[in-house]
């Protein structure tokens, strides 16, 4: 593994080394009085981050510091879709700087594959476009394993705007790979043209997708949305595809609910689901932190200091 | 000017004949000898009618680092090309007699290739107001074909008036069919591979859409449209159908669009980024098949150079647009059934003749009679070549099919009996 820039290029292997070494990581560090691991001591991780993403570049750098590596934060403002400097003058800069690892967040879809081309560092995507956000499906899964005891078997629905999450995207090609079934859920308008042939069901009654459901996944939901016609109004989306208590009692009793962040409450997630001992949503949080350390240990080690 | 005397060319593969070419005219026909005439060993080359570009852009003026009219009319005639229509959205627009007069000046100055400007139909491409279409039309470049092209004339009235006003000196309205509402922000085409890499799509039925209500349009008011880089399968049915009722439609169809199709798209490489984008496998063969037919009635390149800042970046950031005019003729031999058993006649009929008769070009677009202008191409049918971007004649670098081996190969172009290419070389100078 020289890069992480989606999980679909995984394979099933990979994937379980990377939940496995995140359990140690979380092992390793947890209750100690110094959280730290010199595993990436002198190695300089830089974050590259052209939107605002202050939960994931945190995690990131968390994740970096506690393997002892050197974090160097570029928050990039402006990209040449803006007209600001270019993506690869930015990476023959970092190149040039000696960058061992880029964690890249950017929105346009494929960035982090094009920057690849001009760095000779690892690239780590941090999420790009409506395209791929590999550690959050990974921390996601990492979550259902610990707390579903397993993944193979079990039934995901991921509800809400498909169509423009790459959080969707990486959770379906993750978890079907680990053995998962996986319910898309949402309206018509709002999930993507042409995936017949995706390894998913599809359902637009949020109700009849919760039967059986061992996890529910909420997506963020932007309100301007309906200025797109995708819908008709927030209210209207909430009562169809919200989570309220009513629909969190369809739920088997050991089901879980999680949701990437940031929340809408009141719009896809009631705030008192939010605020349930189902949710797992502050645990991904931390889980996150695990999943990124493996993954920054796995690139930059290639797995052989262990 | 010496005479020429091309010397057992296979002539639009009906056979060998030698043709004498003086003043810049066939003047002979026939098995021939000609003491003082330049001889051009055309033994084993197949001679087709000069290739015509119903839909080039040549970027001057304004964007002379990615093209100007004298390269881009090298890598014409590189291409086999004697004549090509450039399109309107140069910088200044080509909406005003003095910028089509400025390109067709160019043109004719660089010698390469006879330069054909094409008119906007609205002042700035902007789609509000007509441009002074009748101006253009009686200046100095003689405008006939107008276009918006890389805008979509989408409001329809003025599609309906251009149509109307163009009808007086039988000119013609080349509709670049984009309904711009179902392709905001669109980056390439809608389907399972724009939906697992979460690049925005372009729905087919964004093209065909305006092809259907340009189709009515045009025989609401009985004039004439041409719908360029037809992309779908869908559009080649309803072209099909206005063709059997009778409506003026023409159409033309893109070499890439004849080859490539979305899955390039995986790479995020934006030399694979072009507007109507490439579709699936089942595009392909229904437009390689309408070609074939005559439902497209010719290919054209849309050369598009970009200089290398808009295409080294991500996808979203770059322009759309790939190099065409020196692949075009290797990739319709590939697309009509090559490079084994082709048909010259029916390629002449797609590159040369029809799209000079869609352009109003006279002197174009003929095969070798007496009298007629020499504006002639030599193909070798047998030979291959592998495309070098570094090696082709545009300033830019954008091509898709770098690396790609493709069939036959241009020797020699001429242009009015001069060469313009000889022995697969461009001229420095035309004499």
């Amino acid at each position: 593994m020289r890069h992480l820039l989606t999980t679909k290029e995984l394979t099933r292997e990979e994937a379980e080394l990377i939940l496995d070494l995140s359990g140690q990581m979380a092992d390793a560090v947890t209750g100690r009085e110094v959280p730290k691991l010199p595993a990436l001591r002198g190695r300089t991780v830089v974050n590259l981050f052209y939107e605002d993403s202050t939960r994931t570049r945190t995690s990131f750098e968390t994740a970096a510091k506690r393997l002892s590596a050197d974090v160097v934060n570029f928050a990039a403002k402006t990209s040449s879709i803006n007209k600001g400097e270019s993506l690869r003058d930015t990476a023959l800069t970092l190149q040039a700087m000696g960058a061992d690892a880029v964690v890249i967040r950017h929105p346009a879809a494929g960035a982090p594959q094009r920057l690849t081309e001009w760095l000779d560092g690892a690239v780590l995507n941090a999420g790009d476009g409506t395209h791929a956000h590999p550690t959050q499906a990974l921390l996601d899964a990492y979550t259902m394993k610990r707390r579903l005891g397993g993944i193979e078997g079990r039934t995901v629905a991921i509800v809400g705007d498909i169509l423009h999450s790459r959080v969707a995207r990486s959770n379906i090609w993750l978890l079907s790979k680990l053995g998962a079934n996986v319910r898309l859920v949402g309206p018509p308008t709002l999930l993507p043209k042409g995936i017949d042939d995706w390894p998913v069901e599809i359902g637009y009654d949020l109700d009849a997708s919760l039967k059986g459901a061992d996890a529910v996944m909420m997506l963020r939901v932007q309100r301007e949305r309906q200025n797109a016609a995708f819908f008709p109004t927030a209210n209207e989306y909430a009562r169809l595809y919200g989570l309220d208590e009513r629909r969190l009692a369809l739920l088997p009793d050991h089901a879980i609910v999680m949701h990437p962040g940031p929340m809408n409450r009141g719009m896809e997630i009631a705030a008192t689901v939010a605020d349930s001992p189902r949710a797992t949503i502050t645990e991904q949080v931390t889980n996150g932190v695990w999943v990124r350390m493996a993954v920054l240990y796995l690139l930059l080690t290639n797995g052989e200091a262990r | 000017m010496t005479d020429r005397l091309i010397k057992g060319a296979d002539l639009v593969g009906k056979g060998r004949r030698d043709v004498l070419i003086r003043d810049g005219r066939v003047a002979e026909i026939g098995s021939l000898t000609a003491a003082g005439a330049e001889v051009v060993d055309a033994d084993g080359l197949v001679l087709l009618p000069g290739l015509v570009d119903l839909h080039t852009h040549l970027r001057e003026p304004g964007r002379e680092d990615a093209e100007t009219v004298r390269s881009g009319t090298r890598a014409a005639a590189k291409g086999g090309y004697t004549a090509v229509c450039a399109m309107a959205n140069s910088y200044p627009v080509a909406d005003t007699a003095g910028v089509v007069e400025q390109v067709a000046a160019l043109g004719k100055a660089a010698g390469y290739a006879d330069v054909q400007p094409i008119g906007a139909v609205s002042i700035g491409l902007e789609g509000k107001q007509l441009a002074e279409i009748g101006a253009m039309a009686g200046s100095a470049a003689n405008v006939r074909v107008f276009s918006d092209d890389g805008h979509c004339v989408s409001d329809p009235v003025l599609m309906r008036r251009a149509l109307e006003y163009v009808k007086t000196f039988g000119g013609l309205i080349a509709q670049h069919a984009e309904e711009p509402r179902l392709t905001e922000g669109a980056q390439m085409n809608e389907g399972p591979v724009s939906a697992e890499l979460g690049l925005p799509g372009w729905p087919s039925v964004a093209e065909e859409a305006i092809i259907a209500r340009d189709v009515l349009l045009a025989e609401y008011t009985g004039a004439r449209v041409h719908f360029c880089h037809v992309s779908t399968a869908r559009s080649v049915d309803i072209i099909r159908e206005a063709k059997a009722r009778g409506a003026q439609v023409t159409a033309e169809v893109c070499p890439h669009h004849l080859l490539l199709t979305d899955e390039a798209a995986r790479t995020y490489d934006p030399v694979y980024k072009v507007n109507p984008p490439l579709r699936r496998d089942a595009d392909v063969a229904v437009l390689r098949a309408a070609l074939a037919e005559g439902v497209i009635d010719a290919v054209a390149t849309d050369h598009a150079p970009h200089a290398p800042q808009d295409k080294d970046c991500e996808w979203a950031a770059a322009r759309p647009g790939m190099l065409g005019l020196e692949t075009a003729l290797s990739i319709a031999v590939l697309a009509l059934g090559g490079p084994d058993d082709v048909d010259w006649d029916l390629l002449a009929e797609r590159t040369s003749r029809t799209p000079a008769r869609i352009a109003g070009l006279e002197a174009h677009g003929r095969d070798p009679q007496p009298g007629a202008e020499a504006n002639f191409t030599l193909v070798d049918p047998a030979a291959s070549w592998t495309v070098v971007p570094e090696g082709l004649a545009s300033l830019s670098r954008n091509t898709p099919y770098a690396g790609r081996k493709l069939p036959v190969t241009v020797q020699a172009t001429f242009l009015r009996g001069r060469a313009t290419v000889l022995n697969g070389t461009i001229a420095e100078e035309i004499q």
